[in-house]
């Protein structure tokens, strides 16, 4: 009987235990994970701090389920992996042997080291129970102050002001997620949240997080250059989240910005694997390695690598990473290759306001198409496409959603968009009409497929 | 706008195909729970989406809340696919 060890309760862990379980019934399965809430939708986070979801909305599966999988759970951290001996050492002092591993210890966010930051008050949104911190500070706090960018940012932002807290934004550069929005985007989302009365400070850099008797009490910063004492009750961070991989590191595997994989996602040592956000994995397209903080792609790396610790022969493939959120209430698909193609340190380039990447990001979206059709339309209304040749290749549509899954199935399905090109890339072209026309003849004529 | 009314057109057509569904795309959903927490009958449509399955049960009222209060349009109304609606047949 084969012993499966996986460490991490999250999207690629239980998924790759799914996965197991589907190809071996036999097999013992244990899943150590130092999270005391094991496993829940951590994306569905922000909507239990914006107060529109109950938390026990976001457990997935009930107890029984993991019953019937024969899933065993050890709540303890790992510290460290013994790949010649194939064993474990757990944080409680346990050893443990395994046949084959999986690594899906995900991602942390990344803490900027200004002082002050032991203050209770600084806050994250990582875990549930960070969460839960949050939603039991924001209690008795009137005003906060959010650093950093991306999604996990907003939803910082909009989930603190559904609360009733009055929220100052820092931005260090002059505009909102440079590295995927461009500039049009930016303020369409930086206007909305105006409107919504949070502030909103350019040019801003945080300086000191300042406290009395253990806890927050105001935040030192530089705006434009000039000082700036701003009293508040929490700071709160998203300046990039960083790959969980000291047991990796310490352990020999070959790592660069996370867990080297390749397309069977097998590390550089036998019978360890790694998925998920802790994974830098083989895109073949680009030939490059490249980090998701994603959920789908967390669940499929997931599956394959479970198919593949179970004995399959499994191959992932990343194809075009997406992801639909909300940003300042506008719903928005970001999807595919849709970056300026600009590298730092070799690898693609954040922006001010992130070190890295982020939750709820590629460092895919960030590489370089071809060429690029936007356009604005009724209000806040985006459509922005990238195609190289005649398929496309990358989109951001923000606000109305009609074209989303059109878009989503022309770029993953590379639809040849020739007789289209030309109208797309002329000078005020009607984007959505000409996509709206287009996928309508599409559909009739693949009708069968897409339904 | 001009694919506004075609889409419409497509819509009705599948209403005559077969009646409608609530059809997900599992690839767009992060699990969070905001469509069952929203059913009216408490039907579980998270688990729907993570099985990739359309919501067929007859007690499904096609209300449209899911739909409307999913923040990743996760969902939509469409035909089922025709395994799907053949299976309920032979329940
Ligand atoms: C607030 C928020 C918003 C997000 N929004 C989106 C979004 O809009 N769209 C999207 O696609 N994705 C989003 N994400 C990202 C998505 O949730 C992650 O990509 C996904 O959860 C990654 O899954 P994972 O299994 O790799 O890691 P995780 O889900 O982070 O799980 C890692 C697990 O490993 C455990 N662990 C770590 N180290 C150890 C150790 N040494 N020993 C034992 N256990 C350990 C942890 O406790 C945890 O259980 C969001 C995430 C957050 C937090």
């Amino acid at each position: 009987m084969s012993l499966y060890a996986i460490i991490g309760s999250g999207a690629a862990g239980l998924a790759a235990a799914n996965a197991i379980r589907a190809r071996d019934p036999a097999g013992q399965i244990l899943i150590l994970t130092a999270d005391p809430h094991v496993h829940y939708s951590r994306p569905g986070l922000a909507y239990v701090l914006s107060g529109e979801l109950p938390e026990k909305q976001v457990y997935q599966f009930p107890r029984e389920f993991f019953a019937r999988q024969r899933f065993e759970f050890v709540q303890s951290g790992v510290q460290a992996i013994q790949t010649d001996a194939h064993t474990l050492r757990l944080e409680d002092g346990r050893a443990l042997r395994y046949d084959r591993l999986l690594i899906a210890t995900g991602a942390t966010a990344a803490m900027p080291e200004p002082p002050g930051m032991q203050l209770e008050g600084v806050v994250k949104l990582d875990s549930m129970a960070d969460c839960q911190h949050i939603l039991n500070l924001a209690r008795r706090t009137r005003r906060a102050v959010v650093v950093g960018g991306g999604i996990t940012a907003l939803e910082l932002v909009e989930g603190l002001a559904a609360r009733g807290v009055e929220v100052h934004y820092f931005l260090r550069g002059d505009r909102y997620w440079s590295a995927v929005l461009d500039e049009v985007e930016s303020r369409i989302v930086e206007r909305r949240l105006a409107h919504d009365g949070v502030e909103i400070h350019y040019h801003t850099n945080l300086v000191e997080v300042l406290g009395q008797k253990g806890r927050v009490t105001a935040v030192q910063a530089e705006e434009n250059g000039r000082p700036l004492t701003l009293p508040c009750q929490m700071a709160a961070f998203a300046i990039g989240i960083q790959p969980r991989m000291e047991l990796a590191v310490q352990a020999g595997l070959k790592v660069q910005r996370g867990i080297i994989v390749d397309d069977h996602l097998r590390t550089s040592a036998p019978d360890v694997f790694a998925a998920g956000d802790v994974a830098q994995v083989f895109d073949a397209q680009s030939g490059q390695y490249l980090l998701d903080s994603l959920w789908t792609p967390a669940i499929q790396q997931g599956r394959a690598a479970g198919a593949n610790m179970a004995g399959g022969d499994v191959i992932y493939e990343k194809k075009f990473p997406f992801n639909v959120t909300r940003l300042a209430g506008l719903v928005t698909t970001i999807i595919g290759r849709v970056g300026k193609g600009e590298t730092a340190g070799g690898r693609p380039k954040g922006d001010a306001d992130v070190a890295g990447i982020m939750r709820g990001d590629s460092e895919l979206w960030r590489l370089s198409p071809e060429a690029v059709a936007a356009q604005t339309y009724a209000g806040d209304n985006r459509l922005r496409l990238y195609l190289k040749d005649n398929v496309m290749v990358g989109a951001v549509v923000m606000g109305d959603q009609t074209l989303s899954r059109p878009i989503q199935v022309l770029i993953q399905e590379q639809v040849d968009l020739g007789e289209l090109r030309a109208a797309l890339l002329s000078d005020n072209a009607d984007l959505a009409r000409l996509l709206g026309d287009f996928w309508e003849g599409y559909q009739v004529k693949h009708a069968a497929k897409i339904a | 706008m001009n694919f506004r009314s075609i889409f419409s057109k497509t819509a009705q057509k599948h209403e005559r195909l077969a009646s409608q569904a609530v059809v997900p795309d599992p690839q767009r959903c992060v699990q969070c729970g905001i469509c069952s927490y929203n059913c009216p009958l408490g039907i579980d449509v998270r688990l729907h989406a993570l099985q990739g399955l359309a919501v067929v049960e007859s007690k499904c009222l096609t209300c449209g809340e899911c739909v409307k209060r999913c923040p990743r349009g996760v969902l939509r109304f469409d035909a089922a696919p025709l395994e799907q609606i053949t299976l309920k047949a032979a329940k």
